[in-house]
Parts: C-alpha cells; structure tokens; sequence
C-alpha cells in the first residue's frame, strides 16, 4: 500500500514510546501466559543479581557456617531454626541463600556460554552462507558431525581433555572457563545453519547487490548489511538456548563436572542434596530443583512466544 | 436485474487504532457475457471489491456496508457454508501468478476432475471428459495427453489456460480475475486475454477484472471502473472512460501510460499522486559536488563496449566436465554504447537481458566475451584499487524498492555509505552536506534522511535507489527495469527524474526493460533480446516505424492496443 502518509512527518517519538505503542508490545500484553512468564523470569534475574544484599546468610563464609546447623528442616517443620526459611544442608548452609547464589553462577554460566556459542555460530554460518561453495561444504559438514554427538558428551569430554592437558591446578576458576567452553562447543551449530538459511536468501536480495556494485568488500557487507538482517531468529533461538544451557549446566553440575562444590550453581545444589534424598532430608534436593524447573519454564515460554510473535508464517 | 449487482459497498478494516476504509459506497453492475474492468493503482481498493464479492476478505476486514447480488439474490451475509457453495459453482476465480493458483503436488487432472465432482453431479470418467474438453476450449494442445501431466511441466502461458479452464469448471455464471496477466509476457499476455474475452462472450458468462493495466481494459472491458484510493471516480463505458475521461484522476492516469506510437520528451506531470517534493535548494550543478569535473578522462568511442559476451549457469553440477550441464543465459552478445546516450535492452523474461546488467557490473564473471569500459577491459582487472576505480563509474538501479534497500540502515547512511568508502568527500561534515543535497535533488524533501526505508512508499524508495546510485558520481548508470514494480503514475515521475539526471549530469545508461513502451521514451538506441540472443539494434524511432527482424515485429504487434489512449493524447 502506498499512501502521501509517509510525506507527513510524523510527531517524534522517543525510542521507548515506540516501543510501548509498537504491535509486538501489544501482542505481548494480550498473551496472558508470556507476561506472567516475563514478570517470572525478572524475579529471577534479580534476586541472582541481587543475591549478596539480599540473601539472609553467605553461604560462602566459611565464618558463619555452623556443622551444628547442619540439615535443619524447613521453617513449618518440627526441630527447624527460624535462622533458616528452607533449612539447611549437610554442611549448614541455608538453602534459600544457596539458591540465590546458586541462580546467580547458573545464570552467568547460562549467558556466558549462549553468548560464545551466538558469535561462533552466527560468524561461521555468515561465512559459510555468504562464501558458498567449498568453504560452505567444510563448515557445514564440521557442524554435521558436531551435531551427531550429544552436548552433554562433548562437554564431558571437554572437561576431562582439559582436566588431563591442565590437571587438577586450581580448579574453582578453570572449571566455569571449560563449562562456557564445552556449552558453546555444543550450541553453536543451531546458529549456524539458522544464519546460513538466512544469510544465503538474504544475499541474493538486491540491497545485498547494490553493495556489491558499490564496491563494498565481503567482510564489510556481511557484517553491515547482512548481519542486521539476519538476527531476528538468532535472538529466538539465544532465548529458547538459555533455558537449554542452564539445563545442561545443571546436569553437568550434578554429574560432577560442572561447577565445583565451593561455588555450588543450581546443579551442584541438587547433587549435593541428591545424597540426602532417601534419608528424610528432601529439602536439599528439592528446592533447588524447583527453583531450576521454574526458571527454565519461564524462559523457554518466553522465547516460544518470541519465536511466534517474529515469526509472521505462525500468526 | 444485472448478474453482479454491488450497491454502494463499503468495506472496512479495523485496526488497532483506525479502522482503515479500503472500498467505500462502491456501485456497479454486471451483465451476462459482458466483461467490466475495475482499473487503479495499488491501495485503491480494486482487490477488495473482488475479494468481497466471493466472501474472502482478509481478517479482519468486512463490509460494514451495501449489498452484494448475485442474479437477484443477496450473498454478502451468507454464512460461510452458504458463500462455499457459491465459490467456485457459480462464481469462478483466476488469480494473478499461475505458479502459485495450481497445486504442484497434483497433476491438472486431478485438480480438474475433483473441482468438477464437487461441484457437479458427475461420475469420474463423466467429469474426465468435461476436463479433457475444457483444456481444449482454452486452447491447450493434445488436452487428452497433456491432462495427465503436473503444473510445473507447463510453461506459464500454458498454466494461466489451466487456471482459466479450472474457474469454468462447474459452468459459472460469473468469474472474477484477479490481475489475470500481470505475470505473463506481453506475447502470452495478448493470447490470454483474447481467449478470455471469447470464452466470456461464447458461455455468456459475466466477467469482472481487475487490473492497473490500462492496456487490459482497453483490451477486453466493456465496462470501466476507475478507483481511487477505496473510492469510485469514474464509471461507464470503455470507450468513453478512456477516449473522454471526465475525473482528473482518469485523465491523469491515462495521460501516465507510456506510448509506444510516439516519442515524447518528458511524461506529462500528473497531479492526483503522491507529491514529489520539489527541490528546496536548487544546487548549481556545475559548482556542486555531484556536477564536479571527475577524475576521469573522457572517453574517445564508445563508453561501453561488449563483446562476444556468454554467460552459461551450471544446472548440474558433476566432477567430470562432460556430464556437467549448462543453461546458456546470454550467448555471444556484442553492442557498444556511446557517451551521453541512453541504450535500451529489451525482452520477455528470460531473455537474459537482467544478466548482461549483472556482467557489466561485475556482479557475474563471465564464461567468455570481453567488456571494454572507457577503452579498459574490465575482467582482466586485477588490482583491487583498480577495481574499485571502476566500480565508482558505474553504477546500478534494481527493480524492486522493497529489496534494494537495507531495512536496518536509516536512509543518510545508506545514500552516505558509497560517499564514505571510496572516500568522496574530505570530511564527516561534508558528506551529510552531500547526502542532504542528493536526497533534496531526487525529489524526496528535507529530513527524509533521518527516516528508515520502510517509512516511505515503492517510488520515493526508488529514489533514495537513485540517490545512492549518484551517491560515487557515476558516468555510467545501469538501470535494470527500475519502474516495473510501481504504478504508472510514479513511473512517469521517476523516469521523469532519470532523465533530468542524465542531461543535467551527462550521464550514461544502459536501460533494461521489458516494456516497450517504456524503452522507447527512454532510449537513442534499443537492442531486441530473445533467449540470450540480441536479435536486433537500431535506433529507437527506426525500430518502432521499420523493425527488421521478425520477432520485433512479433512483440510490437501483440502489444496491447492503444488505439482508444492514443485519441485522447
């Protein structure tokens, strides 16, 4: 539709206004289910950030930490300490505390390795869409390959080449850098192939062409051109892959290899509480679990909703 | 009483804001063998009026009011069940793209037979035959064996016949085409259009089409309806819509059309569209950056010369070069091209005329042949710097508005970005001066940088293409059929602002495009193109009053009659 509307200049708005009056934001307020689920994922993200003011203990202060506190019940439960909401568990750290640091590390390693996994994929899959040909063939099948084993195998893997190459030589910081590391070895393909798709229609368009004719090099016109172009999916994908790193954190964690017990994410917590499941003492376990169970869900509805809402084919 | 009867039709889209009003108190009738045409520009409301009469229109449009007869009897509240019945058994559709109106995944067949079956009471070899027999009516050749076979393994002229054959499957009493032939060639077009005006007048069956083509309506309708922007401005008879247009808007449309029996100078300026801005500033071009003496010398002989030019595309690939197979896109092509003047490139599509573009600009690499740019030749370029001192002369307008411009990149820094990287201008100052001179220059008004492409309409983002094009102070400009996707009315202004641009900057063109009309205001010399082959070059006049080759004479004649345009010019 053309129409003289556009010869009208429209009244300035500011950013944020437009953002408020845009349809996607008007969509989003009518799906009951995504705001509630977007309101979840805040709390979340606060209380991780806010975890150092707002815990009631520091379960890091060796200090403050009391064998003699060790696995009370919760609060309604009978033989608890008001001290402790959730209890505590076998070495007397408050639970509710532990989960507040424990969202806080699985949060970070979570974005972290989204984030390393997002700028491999998305540089390898522009490479391999804009190049075509031989360097397309290599990039691709690499990632078919990749694809064929579970991520949860290459992190396992990973962790133990480095822990042969490195040794056990202080691993509080080495295991967050090789957990990043195996999780973006085992995500950036879904980026990849998603920002070859894209790349490669975008690249017959005509802007794309136009450029070429300017005289534009290669790295320049994927990165300025084509790259805005291509990120709406990559965004849906970044979400829905957050919930899936936190996941697979978890489970690392829990299987031992993931963060170490001194800085304990949501995953060490349930491993820890795990031992304590048959004995009376479900609590360790249990919220922690939760606490993952919810976080996840609320992410993963938030990007299903952002995957149909930029997805004009599924409206 | 007439077949279609709309009284005073207003449909309706509510939106989250506004209800947009696309047709408002829209009035026509139509009788049984006649065909009445619903001609404007996009956005008039043309498809609306289509879409409500067989009940489809898109959610959440609908008539908020009038009524909608149908021999007598209301059929716009009809519920869904109902208008079912009557779509496709008493109302027939042919749709614009024949690629996309047929199922690929069924043979013409079975699509014919099961339209027929749901339709009519007929068993399956009774609804066999009607199918055979209707292939052959529209003039498809061995029907009986043909009818066996899948979409794809028609051509396009051919699958437009199925269409039409599948809207008269169950006897229809009305059919309503869609832009019938806006995705056929000219030669194809001619053909279909004169199949559908016999087979309406020989079953009696009423026809409504709609179009922005005046040449159709000129064509085939016996009736017009002008619309514009969701109202009716006109109505009557073909001959004295067209011939004595009484709404400015009418006139102004017709006066749009490109001629093909004459050549003016410029297309007259029509008012009724959208207003061009006039440039605020006008800028001395001999002062100006953009008019500055360029750093090239001039050329002696042509500007541009092809040579033997070939360009095959691997349709299969293969290890072994025998087995590889090619499709020869442009085979031995060779013309020059003289400073100062325009050259046009015409054809159907596929003729290989938007590759010969593509190679000039060094978007392909040819297979053989040699282009020769002011007396360089430009494939044997090797250094990247002297590349990019030819791709800074030769610059390229492409057909479509809505993919040509970078919809994340605010327009300054598209039109800014040639500027930029080949370093034209000493300082950041200097090439926003630059950017809001051209954007000015081009006709799009102050402050239409700060804006993103998607704000503005198909012709003002064909100029924000042209500023960019200007944007490396080209000598030589492709332009690659740069209004075939706008109305006619912003065609005229944009080929308008073409050509003030060449003579104000002495530009070079190369013009691609496949309507003739079009090409013979445009251009000093004119090359005829058919399957990659250039079958003929003369000069623009000579080739329309004398063409020599058989298959110009073939495309001048199929093209659609002006006849009733032409007295009123």
């Amino acid at each position: 539709m053309t129409g003289t509307g556009s010869n009208t200049p429209a009244p300035k708005q500011s950013r944020l206004k437009a953002f408020f009056d845009s349809d996607i934001f008007h969509a989003f307020l009518r799906s009951r289910t995504t705001v509630v689920a977007a309101f979840g994922t805040l709390i979340f993200f606060l209380v991780a950030f806010l975890a150092p003011w707002i815990a009631p203990h520091d379960p890091f202060d060796l200090a403050s930490i009391s064998i003699m506190d060790s696995q009370m019940p919760p609060v309604w439960m009978e033989y608890a300490d008001p001290r402790f909401l959730l209890g505590t568990d076998d070495q007397g750290r408050d639970i509710l505390s532990g989960i507040f640091y424990g969202l806080r590390i699985s949060l970070i390693v979570g974005f972290c390795s989204v984030f390393a996994a997002a700028i491999l994929g998305i540089t390898l899959g522009l490479v391999a869409g804009y190049m075509g040909g031989r360097v397309d063939a290599v990039i691709m099948r690499v990632a078919d390959v990749q694809l064929t084993f579970p991520a949860i195998l290459i992190a396992l893997l990973i962790d133990g080449a480095a822990r042969g190459v490195f040794g056990n030589l202080d691993r509080e910081v080495f295991s967050f850098w090789i957990l990043i590391f195996s999780l973006a070895l085992s995500f950036w393909v879904q980026y990849a192939r998603t920002v070859r798709g894209s790349t490669m229609v975008e690249k017959n368009k005509e802007y794309v062409q136009a450029a070429r004719v300017i005289g534009l090099p290669a790295p320049i016109i994927m990165v300025r051109h084509i790259l805005p172009n291509v990120m709406g999916p990559v965004l849906v994908i970044a979400t829905i892959n957050l919930a899936l790193a936190i996941v697979t954190e978890a489970t690392l964690s829990f299987l031992g290899v993931g963060m170490p017990p001194t800085q304990p994410s949501l995953g060490t917590l349930i491993s820890i509480g795990n031992n304590y499941l048959y004995s009376g003492e479900w609590w360790i376990a249990i919220f922690p679990g939760l606490a993952l169970a919810l976080l996840v869900l609320n992410v993963n509805l938030l990007g299903d909703w952002l995957r149909d809402a930029l997805n004009p084919k599924l409206r | 009483m007439s077949l279609l009867d709309i009284s005073n039709l207003t449909v309706e889209f509510p939106g989250r804001k506004s209800t947009f009003v696309a047709v408002e108190g829209v009035s026509l009738a139509l009788e049984p063998g006649k065909v009445l045409g619903v001609v404007g520009e996009s956005g008039a409301g043309k498809s609306t009026v289509g879409n409500a009469v067989i009940g489809l229109l898109q959610e959440p449009g609908r008539i908020a009011n009038g009524e909608i007869r149908l021999d007598g009897e209301r059929i716009d509240q009809l519920d869904k069940k109902a208008i079912r019945k009557i779509r496709g058994r008493r109302i027939g559709m042919i749709f614009q793209d024949p690629l996309t109106s047929l199922d690929p995944l069924q043979t013409v067949e079975a699509q014919l037979v099961e339209t027929i079956r749901t339709h009519l009471p007929m068993s399956h070899s009774e609804a066999l035959t009607r199918a055979i027999e209707l292939l052959d009516s529209v003039g498809i050749p061995d029907p009986a064996d043909r009818i066996g076979q899948y979409p794809h393994q028609f051509s396009g002229g051919m699958r437009q016949r199925v269409v039409i054959a599948l809207a008269l499957c169950a006897e229809p009493e009305l059919v309503i085409a869609d832009e019938p032939t806006t995705a056929l060639d000219v030669s194809i077009q001619a053909q279909i259009l004169d199949l559908m005006k016999a087979l309406c007048v020989e079953r009696n069956v009423g026809m409504l089409v709609i179009t922005h083509d005046m040449g159709v309506i000129a064509e085939i309708c016996d009736h017009v309806a002008v619309m514009y922007r969701g109202n009716l401005v006109e109505y009557g008879e073909t001959a004295q819509v067209l011939g004595a247009p009484e709404h400015a808007y009418t006139k102004s449309l017709i006066s749009a059309v490109p001629r093909a029996d004459v050549t003016i100078d410029r297309f007259p300026n029509v008012n009724y569209i959208e207003a061009a801005a006039t440039p605020t500033r006008s800028i001395d071009i001999s002062t100006h950056w953009l008019g500055k003496a360029r750093d090239y010398e001039a050329a002696t002989g042509p500007l541009l010369q092809v040579q033997d030019l070939s360009m095959d595309f691997e349709v299969k690939s293969s290890i072994f070069p025998s087995r590889r197979k090619y499709f020869k896109a442009v085979k031995t092509v060779s013309f020059d091209i003289q400073p100062g003047e325009t050259f046009g490139l015409v054809g159907e599509s596929g003729s290989g005329k938007s590759t010969i573009a593509r190679l000039i600009t060094g978007l392909y690499h040819p297979s053989g042949g040699t282009v020769h740019f002011a007396g360089t030749e430009l494939t044997s370029l090797s250094s990247r710097s002297q590349v990019l001192a030819m791709r800074r002369q030769m610059q390229m307008i492409f057909q479509d508005p809505y993919s040509s411009l970078n919809g994340r990149m605010r327009v300054k820094d598209i039109v800014a970005e040639p500027i930029k990287f080949h370093k034209l201008a000493s300082s950041n100052t200097e090439v926003r001066q630059i950017v809001d001179d051209l954007l000015d220059h081009v006709g799009l008004g102050i402050g239409a940088g700060e804006k993103f492409p998607h704000e503005f309409s198909g012709g003002q983002r064909q100029r924000i293409s042209i500023a960019r094009a200007l944007a490396t102070r080209p000598r030589f400009l492709v332009c690659d059929e740069p209004t075939s996707a706008l109305d006619v009315s912003i065609q005229a202004q944009i080929l308008n602002l073409l050509k003030d641009l060449q003579q104000e900057l002495g530009l070079t063109m190369l013009f691609i495009s496949h309507d003739l009309a079009v090409i013979r205001q445009m251009c000093n010399r004119i090359g005829v193109m058919r399957h990659g082959e250039l079958c003929e070059v003369a000069d623009s006049d000579a080739l329309y009053e004398a063409p020599q080759h058989a298959y110009t004479k073939e495309l001048l004649t199929l093209m659609p009659s002006m006849d009733l345009l032409a007295k009123i010019a």
